[in-house]
């Protein structure tokens, strides 16, 4: 038994009862997928052909099919790992980081977040196994296992080869910790299932789940330790993301400021994307009374938060190249902001500095239109920092001879396209076949923190002062 | 009576009440065989008496497990199997260790808790639950109990389970 206290705002309002909940979110899973869904599926799926074409060609004739060049031998490909990397974050900060901090609000969030964080680094894996050129000899290069042609191994001192240990447990880490919280919500569809098939298929999904007080014990400690581990896991991929960049001795790369920055600027357009996702979701299935407009408003708190942390870095950075004194860093900010980039500079700036701040106007953070609208905008900028932070400090070589200029061609954007279709193929088909709000947890706070039961507390509240006032 | 099949199953529609029947149950004598809940009540495995569980145990080994394995592999690969000159750095340099270590203990303590979770709750696809009401996967609360194990008749418990706040109490045969 939890007591909450009644001036928190209810989590979930229309006076649900845990019947209601299973109802409610079970509907959507049971029932015929509606016209909607088929046109949405199609569009995503039209996506990942138009880009599948795009990445047959990379994978046939190489990575030259690119806009890379001898100077700029890293852009979109990396750009774009990272961009959905950073994605990912929001839900395993919503599932881990939340739960230990006890934060009841994620429950009706979580699944999708977590959901988007799986199909998210899904995406950003495809830009560095297509990067290797030779896709079918990536596991020699990329596992510790001894090079076939003598006995060299992986370089450990490598900070791409801590990605491929750091993305790799953070991929399946997400997925075990996603699927322990599917497990009882699948066996609540079983029991319910009307045909054999899905009988079946959500039998065989829920492991032979039953509820038992004891199981749930266990899966109570379960979570809480893979909270524990997570949370400092999923520091830990932005932070080796980051070392990529900041281990090399690029001007404009070579900071320490890099892991912090990134991890808040991750868990910036994370929580930007969580928003674009559940909007859409809530609407189509009136979930309005589980995401409510306060779960909006927490999640754009968080927004302008780290909206805020990432426009310090920026500035911190620039100071600190001037701070230095070192001629080739300052000239790399100083390119950044008035160079031939100048315009993607500024999209960043605007977008990610400028834009969340206008949360601060409580109107406009409980405004879902306009919350919509800066969660793209968001997101567009923080596509732009990694471009920024990634082209700008690599067209500009030490001899000006080298100095180029990056254009993508329509290879660079046909594999970006793909991982779109594949991310939103994946979660329509998730939003369709899998329960989208953790039902097991929503019933569990349904006495603490759903309207009805406010209402009530209230009400005995008002009743036991007016009993003292009769006295 | 067949022994150890059949059960009295009383079905509780609040967790709260469930929670007061489960120590009333208990304190009149009656031993529980389990009670299943739609979603986990906080309290229920102390007022059932259970043993906290030892999965943190657990991950803690398969996690020292895999910051072990991970600091023989280094070592062993880039300290004596082959070692590199890699600009210069030294053999087996400890800090650039410290991702990849850090990367394998999370893993093998997250497997190794989440199988073992597996193995001990005995969940496995395909795996054929006892459900003692279907609906304990919805929105009711199962106190299931079995017979055989307790010395009081059937129309005893049926009275104290009535008495504690059950909304229903059925028999269940497992055949």
């Amino acid at each position: 038994m939890s007591v909450t206290a009644s001036v928190r705002k209810p989590l979930i309002t229309g006076g649900k009862t845990a019947h209601d909940v299973t109802e409610d979110i079970c509907r959507q899973v049971e029932g015929k997928p509606s016209k909607l869904w088929f046109t949405a599926m199609a569009i995503s799926l039209g996506a990942l052909a138009v880009g599948g074409y795009a990445l047959i060609m990379t994978l046939w004739h190489g990575i030259g099919m690119w806009g890379l060049n001898k100077t700029v031998g890293w852009a979109w490909d990396i750009t774009n790992f990272v961009w959905w990397v950073g994605i990912g974050h929001a839900g395993t900060l919503i599932s881990a980081i939340l739960l230990l901090f006890r934060q009841k609000w994620r429950m009706s969030i979580n699944r999708a977040a977590e959901a988007m964080t799986i199909f998210a680094v899904i995406c950003a894996a495809q830009f560095p196994l297509v990067h290797m050129g030779r896709l079918w000899l990536g596991f020699y290069w990329a596992l510790p296992l001894p090079n076939t042609f003598g006995s060299l191994w992986v370089n450990f001192n490598s900070p791409l080869l801590w990605d491929v240990f750091a993305i790799s447990t953070y991929f399946s880490v997400s997925l075990v910790f996603w699927y322990i919280g599917l497990i009882p919500d699948f066996a609540t569809i079983r029991d319910r299932a009307q045909n054999k098939i899905s009988k079946a298929i959500y039998g065989a999904l829920s492991f032979g789940w039953d509820g038992a007080a004891k199981t749930w014990m266990r899966y109570e400690s379960v979570a809480l330790i893979l909270a524990g581990l997570a949370t400092p896991l999923v520091l830990s991929v932005h932070t080796i993301v980051s070392f990529d960049f900041a281990t090399s001795v690029i001007p404009g790369w070579h900071t320490t400021i890099f892991p912090p920055y990134f991890v808040a600027g991750a868990i910036f357009s994370g929580f930007a994307m969580v928003q674009t996702l559940l909007l859409v979701t809530r609407k189509v299935y009136k979930l309005e009374h589980y995401i409510t407009i306060n779960h909006i408003e927490l999640m754009n708190i968080i927004i302008m938060v780290t909206g805020s942390i990432v426009g310090i870095a920026y500035i911190t950075e620039f100071v600190i190249a001037f701070y230095s004194g070192v001629e080739y860093e300052e000239y790399a900010f100083i390119n950044r902001m008035t160079g031939p980039y100048w315009w993607a500079y500024w999209s960043m700036m605007t977008c990610n500095v400028i834009s969340p701040q206008l949360f601060w106007v409580k109107k406009i953070r409980t405004n879902l239109a306009a919350t919509f609208i800066l969660s793209i905008v968001v997101n567009i900028g923080m596509w732009f920092e990694r471009f920024v932070i990634i082209v700008t400090s690599l067209h500009r070589d030490y001899i000006p001879s080298s100095w180029a200029m990056f254009t993508p061609t329509f290879y660079d954007i046909g594999v970006y396209l793909f991982t779109f279709g594949l991310f939103f193929t994946a979660f329509f088909l998730f939003a369709k076949f899998f329960p989208v709000i953790n039902l097991a947890e929503v019933k569990s706070i349904l006495k603490s923190d759903s309207l009805k039961s406010k209402k009530e507390e209230t009400i005995n509240e008002m009743q036991e002062v007016q009993d003292l006032e009769n006295n | 009576m067949e022994s150890g099949k059949n059960y009295l199953v009383g079905i509780y529609d609040d967790e709260d009440v469930m929670l007061n029947a489960v120590k009333q149950v208990r304190e009149s004598g009656v031993k529980i065989h389990e009670v299943f809940t739609p979603f986990p009540v906080h309290g229920l495995e102390d007022a059932l008496g259970y043993r906290r569980s030892r999965l943190p145990i657990a991950a803690f080994l398969f996690g020292l497990t895999g910051t072990t394995l991970a600091l023989t592999m280094m070592f062993y690969m880039m300290g004596f199997d082959w070692p590199m000159n890699i600009g210069g750095k030294d053999f087996a340099p400890l800090p650039t260790f410290i991702p990849v270590t850090f990367e394998m203990t999370v893993l093998l303590s997250a497997f190794g808790m989440v199988g073992t979770f597996f193995v001990v709750s005995n969940l496995k696809p395909y795996g054929k639950p006892k459900i003692f009401d279907i609906r304990s996967t919805d929105d009711k609360h199962v106190m299931a109990i079995d017979l055989a194990k307790n010395h009081l008749s059937s129309e005893e418990i049926t009275g104290i389970l009535n008495q504690s706040g059950a909304s229903e109490v059925n028999t269940k045969n497992f055949d």
